[in-house]
């Protein structure tokens, strides 16, 4: 990245020297763990644009946007409806919280004992260094684990544009009825921030950029599954990643062209890793950028990474929105529709998710499941075990893994991981 | 056809050679502070045609000599599996972490579980108590033995466990009575990991450094009501399924 935005770092108040040292970390681990991956498609140059350009052109992007009085909003979740932001002319960035930051400055005001997750998005707050969150003109927290939803308490003390969302915990009918009152809410407050009035004309085309996105991804998936595998999990991982921040239509265009090359290598039978290699389900916890260490070991470990059951993955993408309502009502009640849909883990009951790897694990013609739970994260890992049940009754060999961003455990990680690997050879 | 095995644990470094599928020799050495010299060091003067890696260590040698590698996981399987056939549940406690492997009847691995980072209830655990102690590590597990009653320790992490050591030493407990409790908890734990397989439909084998400490496994068979099979040197058993892979592959 080129120094030319010290200018625009300093305006966003970044602290210039940690965010160097962030980029440089970045860069050098992006060097490690993805250019340096073999028979990578052509279309991932693009990804790797976009990740050298990650906190330059794109954030000069949004600020261009905010000047042209368009609206950036920043999320940590799937839940926020991202055809409402663009029905209101919106941006929408999912934001980062895939690495340890300000780790000792965070535990000044969480608790050691909450998921990494969390303490990374503070730890990019607090020590200044995420040039999205600090563009974004308002950050929407939605109350899913207790974790989350009491520790937005304190990040609205740090931000003064969090809006915080409430989501339903049961799939009942009061459930539907709050999210669809939510996101009634949220609607409203688009509609003030951005001065625009949503009407149907504006929400089927947010819906409509959001299922063309979403498709995209739904079609390098389908691809996913061919054996050999015609893209590394660590591609597909950052493809996930990417849709969360990058430029909807642009995103989708690329995605489809790497697709068409993917296709075209499917139909030569090659792969970017041979038909024997084991084949690995990736599933629980969402990988936010830069959160590579699981499938980087995966894959170093001589598997290839053939689906995510997560919410930066298919859970995050599958099923689209029905686009053809007439008014905004029926179009806000196939919103609602759709989203109610995703199992996360924050639901209870939420028996439909083992039923969901199951189906993936068929879909993807996976050996195997590496259950990915980020420690202190109750939801998912008190769901890791009947999970494993689950799948061991299915004959699906799986393996439960419970870690944070932190290095220290690669060497037992990997010790694990291997072993799973070698189980499945 | 000659192969060896080495590992490359975290305390120690094993390497076993076999012909024809036949244990003909073994050496064993502290790992220390330059594992890849001592390992080059065990390996002097031995000849084989293929050469398999495994342990805590592999992937530093293999970075060094070029040499395939293995899981222990998968090592101590095809080792126990050739000693011992009718084993399908391994306990395996070393230096630094303790493990449970499943197997089935053909010595192939079907689920394994691993402690996390800590160093509880492992090798590590009993030596830094057994030193607190004022035990030798090797007579540890026959002096808390000879206890007249046991205590409770309640901590299992080393770091606690040590200075609730401490304190009962300062009450002026007898440091058998100490030593068989430390012992009883470690016990508690593999019994614990043992737990999440099928325990009544299996035969158990134990393996490792701990597997050398008499009070451990006396407590094991008490807890568990079954015997649990010990190999005679139950150390090298990843070597020897290192070096036996090696010949299959
Ligand atoms: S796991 Fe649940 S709470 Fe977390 S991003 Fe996904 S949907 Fe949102
Ligand atoms: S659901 Fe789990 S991973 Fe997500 S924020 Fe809550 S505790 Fe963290």
């Amino acid at each position: 990245m080129s120094s030319d935005y010290t200018a625009m770092w300093q305006e966003l108040g970044l602290d210039l020297e940690a965010h160097d040292a962030l980029l440089e970390a970045l860069s050098s681990s992006y060097q490690d763990i993805f250019l340096s991956q073999k028979n990578r498609p052509q279309g991932m140059q693009y990804l790797d644009f976009v990740m050298s350009e990650v906190h330059g052109l794109r954030i000069k992007e949004l600020l261009d946007a905010r000047r042209a009085g368009r609206p950036v909003v920043g999320s940590f979740c799937v839940f926020v409806p991202e055809e409402i932001i663009l029905a209101a002319d919106g941006i929408h960035v999912g934001l980062c919280a895939g690495a340890e930051f300000g780790t000792e400055e965070v535990e000044k005001i969480l608790p050691r004992n909450t998921c990494a997750l969390i303490k990374s998005a503070f730890g990019f707050k607090l020590s200044r260094v995420c040039p999205f969150i600090e563009a974004a003109d308002m950050v929407v927290g939605e109350n899913t684990c207790d974790g989350k939803k009491k520790s937005y308490e304190q990040l609205g003390e740090l931000l003064p544009n969090l809006y915080v969302m409430d989501l339903p915990q049961q799939k009942t009918a009061a459930g539907k009825r709050l999210l669809r009152e939510e996101y009634v809410r949220f609607l409203h407050a688009m509609e003030e921030l951005s001065g625009i009035t949503i009407d149907a004309k504006r929400l089927r085309r947010g819906v409509e950029l959001v299922n063309a996105k979403r498709a995209a991804l739904a079609r390098l998936n389908r691809l996913r599954s061919s054996r050999p595998s015609p893209i590394s999990g660590l591609d597909a991982l950052l493809i996930n990643q990417v849709s969360f921040y990058d430029d909807p239509v642009r995103f989708t265009g690329q995605i489809n062209s790497l697709c068409d090359e993917l296709e075209a290598r499917i139909a030569r039978q090659e792969g970017v890793v041979a038909g024997t290699t084991p084949r690995v389900l990736l599933s629980g916890c969402p990988m936010a950028v830069p959160n590579w260490k699981i499938p980087m070991l995966i894959e170093r470990s001589g598997a290839v990474v053939v689906g995510e059951e997560s919410c930066v993955g298919e859970r995050g993408s599958r099923n689209l929105t029905d686009a053809s309502g007439a008014t905004v009502d029926a179009l806000l009640d196939a919103i609602v529709e759709r989203y109610f849909a995703i199992d996360c883990a924050v639901f209870t009951p939420n028996r439909e998710r083992e039923q969901h790897v199951v189906e993936m694990v068929q879909a993807y013609q996976a050996d195997g499941v590496i259950h990915y739970g980020l420690q202190f994260c109750q939801p998912y890992l008190i769901e890791s075990m009947p999970m494993e049940q689950r799948l061991t009754d299915q004959g699906i060999t799986t393996l439960r893994i419970e870690t944070d961003y932190s290095m220290e455990d690669l060497g037992q990680l990997q010790t694990r991981i291997e072993a799973f690997v070698e189980m499945l050879g | 056809m000659r192969c060896a095995g080495i590992d490359l644990g975290s305390r120690t470094i094993e390497v076993v050679i076999v012909e024809d599928g036949r244990l003909v020799a073994s050496r064993q050495a502290e790992t220390g502070f330059a594992p890849d010299r001592q390992a080059a060091s065990l390996l002097a003067g031995e000849s084989y045609d293929r050469l398999l890696a495994t342990g805590y260590g592999r992937h530093l040698f293999e970075q060094i000599n070029g040499t395939p590698t293995v899981t222990e996981i998968k090592a101590v399987a095809a080792g126990f599996h050739a000693l011992a056939p009718e084993v399908d549940l391994i306990l395996d406690i070393g230096g630094q972490d303790s493990k449970v492997v499943a197997l089935n009847q053909t010595g192939k691995v079907i689920k394994f579980e691993m402690n996390d980072r800590c160093a509880a209830g492992t090798g590590k655990f009993l030596e830094l108590v057994a030193m607190t102690l004022g035990f030798p590590l090797d007579a540890f597990g026959q002096e808390a033995l000879k206890a007249e009653k046991t205590l409770q320790i309640n901590s299992m992490c080393a770091v606690f466990a040590d200075s609730e050591v401490t304190s009962l030493i300062g009450r002026g407990e007898d440091r058998r009575a100490i030593a068989l409790g430390l012992h009883r908890s470690i016990v508690n734990r593999a019994v614990g990991m043992l737990k999440r397989f099928n325990l009544d439909r299996s035969t158990i084998g134990f393996v490792g450094g701990v597997a050398w400490n008499p009070c451990v496994h006396r407590l094991l068979e008490e807890h568990l009501q079954k015997i649990v099979h010990i190999p005679p040197n139950p150390q090298i058993v990843a070597a020897y399924g290192a070096a036996l892979l090696a010949a299959g592959g």
